[in-house]
């Protein structure tokens, strides 16, 4: 048994070439911390994914990753608009991505499949006009 | 894992243990201890960034010497083709071919030809429908050495077939036993003329275990002064180049991608470039790529750290060279076909190289440490304590490889607080030594 370690990155939502690089520190620690390709893997792309959201959607946020004894879990928590219908957001291919995001090769409608899809647990708290928290696991 | 063979070494009286080759190293590799720097091994990647870099030429690219020709009574020079752009004013390659001979070499190959059939395995190989993609050029072996260190899933990427060097080396090889039916395999020394340190680790590393089938490398710019002395006394060369355009033009950035003849590639040259692009296809992909070259240098192979033009002037020199040759004149024996000659023996293995412990437990309190450190260094990341960044210098500290007081931003306000202490009559010994940084050992239990 250990302490969790902890790992917190404000994601700055003025700065659109900065968005991603939090994930990349991340894939530095975890492969420090000796975990297999997979989980590195699975995780950055969950967070890769979180943060371009977070920078398209709602002026960037903060992001958490805490690596525990069974799970690597991650909370991407923002101010932004909110998400009026989780459903709707969760189908491959819908996207409310302005055009010039869509320019960059953002936008696609995959952020929050492929979070779903890359990890074991994931939950959506969100609240229009408020913001939105997302709370991932990776179990390790 | 074997120990890998390095060609980017440090002359110690030279270096001033400045800060420069520390900040500049992509894969933080090189540490100041003791007054001077210290390249660790298992990290560098022989981009030769750090040579570049240096103002006290204290960073060096070992190569072979020229003298090494003496050990072979048939010598086979392999010019690379960032070598033609080297000379002012020269308008046939002819005169480089000629040189070689005068300068001593019985056969000159040039690793360009090598190139052109490698573009044409290259374009075959895209074909094929069951193989990772994008596909990612094995040219560069910094790139190489950076995807098995850091990139688990980009190594089957890696295309797995033999780089232009070794194929020209094949051949030559080949081509001087048909020649010459009297010469012993060591007889033959094949010398490859590189314009960077990179070649010359990926020859002394050998290819599976097998040594390399070239002997030794010689650095551009050693030949290069050897060579403007011989090739002014030619009036008009006998000789000429036997590659064209697409040979060439590996020389710079695109050249190489350019010959896949299919506009779906990247091609990226400086070694911070590459690792962004590196790490975007590993996070998310890139739609609609086939193909991806990477150059660790800036400009691509004529950027090289032995090299001696700058490199886009000796790129615009290979454009008005190559601007009158054939499009690709070396092409394999029938279209569409790769010999198995051609593959590399092995593929590029991931290796990762910075785990903090085996043990994951003993991994995670190091990190955990390693944080609460970092929360109490100032953040300048000035390199002042002989890492690159304050991050660093904790994984340092929790390593054991130095101590907290080697930050010198947090001894200047320790001694401040020091002198204060004294000015308001608090005995020396009263004061405690490490107050700025607490180490949050087992032993101390001082976790927060």
């Amino acid at each position: 048994m250990h302490e969790p370690v902890k790992f917190h990155f404000n994601v700055d939502g003025e700065n659109f070439s900065s968005a991603g690089e939090a994930s990349v520190m991340v894939k530095k620690k975890l492969r420090q911390l000796g975990f297999p390709p997979d989980v590195m893997r699975r995780v950055s792309i969950a967070m890769y994914e979180g943060e371009i959201n977070m920078v398209i959607h709602a002026d960037g946020g903060s992001a958490d990753v805490t690596v525990e004894d069974e799970y690597i879990e991650i909370v991407l928590a923002d101010k932004g608009p909110g998400i009026p219908n989780i459903d709707l957001a969760m189908q491959e291919g819908y996207s409310t991505a302005r055009d010039n995001i869509r320019a960059l090769g953002f936008g696609a409608g995959m952020g929050l499949p492929n979070m779903k899809k890359y990890t074991d647990y994931m939950h959506i708290d969100t609240e229009v006009g408020v913001g939105t928290t997302i709370t991932m696991r990776v179990n390790i | 894992m074997k120990e890998y063979k390095h060609s980017v070494s440090l002359d110690v009286s030279k270096c001033k243990g400045c800060t420069a080759c520390l900040k500049r190293c992509p894969t933080e590799a090189i540490r100041i201890r003791d007054g001077h720097a210290v390249i660790h091994s298992a990290r560098c990647i022989d981009c030769g960034e750090c040579i570049r870099v240096c103002s006290h030429k204290a960073k060096k690219a070992t190569h072979d010497p020229l003298d090494k020709m003496a050990e072979f009574s048939f010598k086979i020079a392999l010019p690379a083709p960032a070598l033609y752009g080297q000379f002012d004013n020269m308008d046939n390659i002819g005169y480089i071919i000629e040189g070689l001979h005068k300068m001593g070499f019985d056969k000159v190959f040039e690793v360009a030809r090598a190139a052109e059939l490698v573009s044409a395995y290259t374009r075959s190989y895209l074909k094929r429908d069951d193989i990772p993609k994008p596909v990612i050029s094995s040219a560069c072996p910094v790139i190489s050495r950076l995807i098995s260190m850091n990139y688990p899933f980009l190594c089957e990427n890696i295309i797995p077939l033999l780089p232009p060097i070794e194929v020209a080396a094949n051949i030559a090889r080949e081509e001087a036993m048909e020649e010459h039916p009297d010469l012993k395999p060591e007889d033959i020394g094949v010398f490859f003329i590189s314009p960077c340190p990179a070649k010359v680790s990926y020859v002394k590393n050998g290819v599976a275990g097998e040594r390399n089938a070239v002997d030794y490398v010689l650095s551009v710019r050693d030949v290069y002064f050897q060579l403007i002395d011989v090739m002014k006394r030619i009036d008009e060369p006998a000789e000429s180049t036997e590659a064209g355009m697409i040979g060439i033009g590996w020389a710079s950035t695109g050249g190489e991608s350019s010959a896949i003849f299919n506009e779906h590639y990247l091609a990226a040259d400086g070694i911070e470039n590459c690792i962004r692009v590196l790490e975007q296809i590993d996070n998310e992909g890139i739609n609609n790529l086939e193909y991806v070259e990477l150059n660790a240098c800036s400009g691509g192979c004529v950027g090289g750290a032995m090299t001696v033009a700058n490199p886009y002037i000796a790129q615009a020199r290979l454009q008005s060279l190559k601007r009158y040759l054939p499009v690709s004149p070396n092409r394999p024996e029938r279209d569409g076909y790769i010999p198995d000659a051609a593959f590399s023996p092995e593929m590029v293995e991931y290796n990762p190289y910075n785990r903090l412990s085996n043990n994951r437990s003993e991994a995670m309190r190091m990190m955990a440490e390693i944080e609460s450190i970092c929360e109490c260094l100032p953040g300048t990341d000035c390199g002042s304590c002989g890492a690159p960044t304050c991050m660093a210098f904790a994984e340092d500290i929790v390593k054991g490889e130095t101590n907290a007081d080697e930050c010198t931003v947090n001894m200047r306000m320790l001694f401040h607080e020091y002198l204060n202490k004294r000015k308001e009559g608090v005995p020396a010994d009263a004061f405690p030594a490490d107050k700025i940084i607490k180490r949050t050992t087992p032993e101390s239990g001082d976790k927060q």
